[in-house]
């Protein structure tokens, strides 16, 4: 216990007093540069009627739909694939990985050149396959899924990881007895694999959903919520209210809420997971 | 065999590694893009249709981001920030991990875990304005102690994990010769956990190099670290392709090589505890 004592110290000063400090000035009217003064709980009445906050969360919720989804879907059949023996197939999973582990804003970079309407190479790509241009990340109806794109494409790999993890633990036996019964590859993976590994997935969704909540580094770097607001997720609400109009108590109401946001849905597919491992 | 039995494993090989080159080319594909453009003179970054292999390969993006830019004070910034934000970690999450592992202290997890979930930006706000107050923003400090909130985590994870893995008995019977608990675990566990170390050593090493977050709000015109020294390149000179490109691969090479080489102890690191930071 001893041990654990220093990093309890540390996080308690880098964690615990960030929160504390955090539902104090929520409850204050905090702008940089003003007097401050007690409003009790007159930010959060503010944000139950703020549009701007709502059309936040259901962007949000937009946004982690499509990006807890996707990734799961990709992830698993990717794993199956990389549990598989096959020549290089360490090297081709440091390959596979890489995404994942390449710093967010050199991604977004390139991503933000693949997208150019004009001279992205993705246009050009579809131009090929006969597919009109598209705006991607410049026009209102498409930011949010190009923005997914780029979230799939980074987090597949740990949906993967996390999967082959629960293939790597797979007993063999039932294979072994199914097969003598002449089971199909796809009944093995339907009544044997799959029900074995679903707590695995519900794992990596409940990664997936907290990770997908609190999105930031690309879409900040490509469109910092637009065009418009139509890529403003709550993150980027919270940080435009903090660092660009400094009204600190707001934004500190904002993180709240949002905290409890994130709570929710955890605990809700922690429910789900709970479930996955008696069926 | 029989020839059409030995075509069907023919064709089911051939599929198998279209199936890989499926999954493994989007990875591959925007990190060539990336090479590609950071390798071409200005005029061609523009060409349409855009061809995958530069004409002209060129460096000349890459001495444009060091001579245009105070770019090699940022590498150093980012080097310190990281290295800094990684040893105190490891200093205080190994004993930490320990403790946690030895006493089957699992609600002491349970605060790791929140700080899983818990947003960067929450934590931003208020750190944002102790660090005003003190008078710390012209330093790397700030930084260095907000990239705590990601590498302590990661350490601590990572080494329950692995000392939950190491047997007890080594160290009772260490108890038993009359050693105490601290040389107990100086001298047998420590040693025997140094592949744990090198994996956490690693995953945080990476996780703050490429932390954004942080940086762009604490880190004032001298202490940027990298990832927001390319942020600004970005929203000067949107145009200027082959050198955005370039300062982009210097940021993030140095994680894709190690990842590439040593993929197996990060796979294992990474399966751990399913960890990220941010």
């Amino acid at each position: 216990m001893v041990f654990a004592l220093p990093a309890l110290l540390v996080i308690a000063a880098v964690i615990v007093f960030p929160w504390v400090f955090t539902i104090y000035m929520s409850l204050h009217d905090w702008q940089v540069g003003k007097p401050t003064t007690f409003i009790g709980l007159d930010n959060y009445l503010a944000l139950a009627t703020d549009a701007r906050f709502l059309g936040s969360i259901l962007r949000t919720l937009y946004y982690t739909v499509l990006a807890v989804g996707l990734p799961v879907v990709f992830g698993t059949l990717a794993a199956l694939i990389f549990h598989e023996r096959f020549p290089l197939r360490g090297f081709l999973r440091g390959v596979f990985i890489m995404p994942m582990m390449a710093t967010p804003v050199a991604v977004a970079l390139v991503w933000t050149m693949m997208y150019h309407p004009q001279l992205g190479v993705l246009n050009y790509l579809l131009s090929l396959v006969g597919i009109p241009p598209q705006n991607w990340v410049y026009d209102q109806a498409t930011v949010i899924p190009s923005l997914v794109v780029i979230e799939v494409w980074h987090w597949t790999p740990l949906v993967m990881l996390i999967v082959l993890g629960g293939l790597a633990a797979l007993p063999i036996e039932p294979y072994d007895s199914a097969r003598i019964d002449g089971a199909s590859a796809w009944q093995m993976f339907r009544y044997i694999t799959f029900p074995l590994v679903a707590p695995f997935i519900v794992v990596a969704m409940i990664i997936r959903t907290i990770d997908a909540l609190k999105a930031f580094d690309t879409i900040f770097v490509i469109t910092q919520g637009g065009p418009g607001t139509s890529s403003e997720t709550i993150n980027i609400f919270l940080y435009l209210q903090a660092f660009a109009f400094y009204k600190i108590g707001y934004a500190s109401a904002t993180v709240v809420v949002f905290f409890v946001l994130i709570c929710l849905l955890s605990l809700a597919l922690l429910h789900v997971r709970q479930r996955a491992k008696w069926t | 065999m029989s020839p059409a039995e030995l075509l069907r494993a023919l064709v089911r090989k051939v599929a198998f590694g279209f199936a890989v080159a499926v999954i493994v080319s989007p990875a591959i594909l925007v990190f060539l893009w990336m090479l590609s453009l950071s390798l071409k003179p200005d005029i061609e970054t523009l060409d349409y249709p855009p061809s995958l292999l530069p004409e002209t390969p060129t460096l000349d993006n890459f001495v444009a981001v060091f001579r245009d830019s105070p770019f090699l004070r940022y590498t150093i910034n980012s080097i310190i920030v990281s290295f800094s934000a990684t040893f105190i970690a490891l200093a205080i999450g190994v004993p930490a991990g320990y403790g946690i592992a030895k006493a089957g202290a699992a609600k002491l997890s349970v605060l790791i875990l929140i700080s899983r979930i818990t947003p960067g930006l929450s934590y931003l706000i208020p750190l944002f304005i102790l660090f005003q107050f003190l008078g710390l923003t012209a330093t790397l400090w700030p930084i260095i102690i907000t990239h705590l909130v990601i590498t302590v985590p990661i350490v601590v994870w990572v080494m329950i994990g692995f000392f939950e893995s190491l047997p007890m008995e080594l160290e009772e019977a260490a108890l038993i010769d009359g050693c105490n608990l601290w040389q107990g675990f100086r001298h047998i566990a420590l040693p025997l956990a140094r592949p744990g170390i090198v994996v956490a050593f690693i995953l945080s090493f990476i996780f703050s190099w490429n932390n954004f977050i942080f940086g762009v709000v604490l880190a004032g015109r001298e202490t940027r670290t990298l990832p927001v020294a390319v942020y600004n390149v970005l929203t000067f000179e949107q145009i200027s392709w082959g050198p955005l490109a370039a300062a982009a691969l210097v940021v993030t090479l140095p994680v894709l090589i190690l990842t590439v080489f040593i993929q197996r102890e990060i796979v294992a690191g990474l399966t751990a505890g399913g960890v990220k930071g941010g």
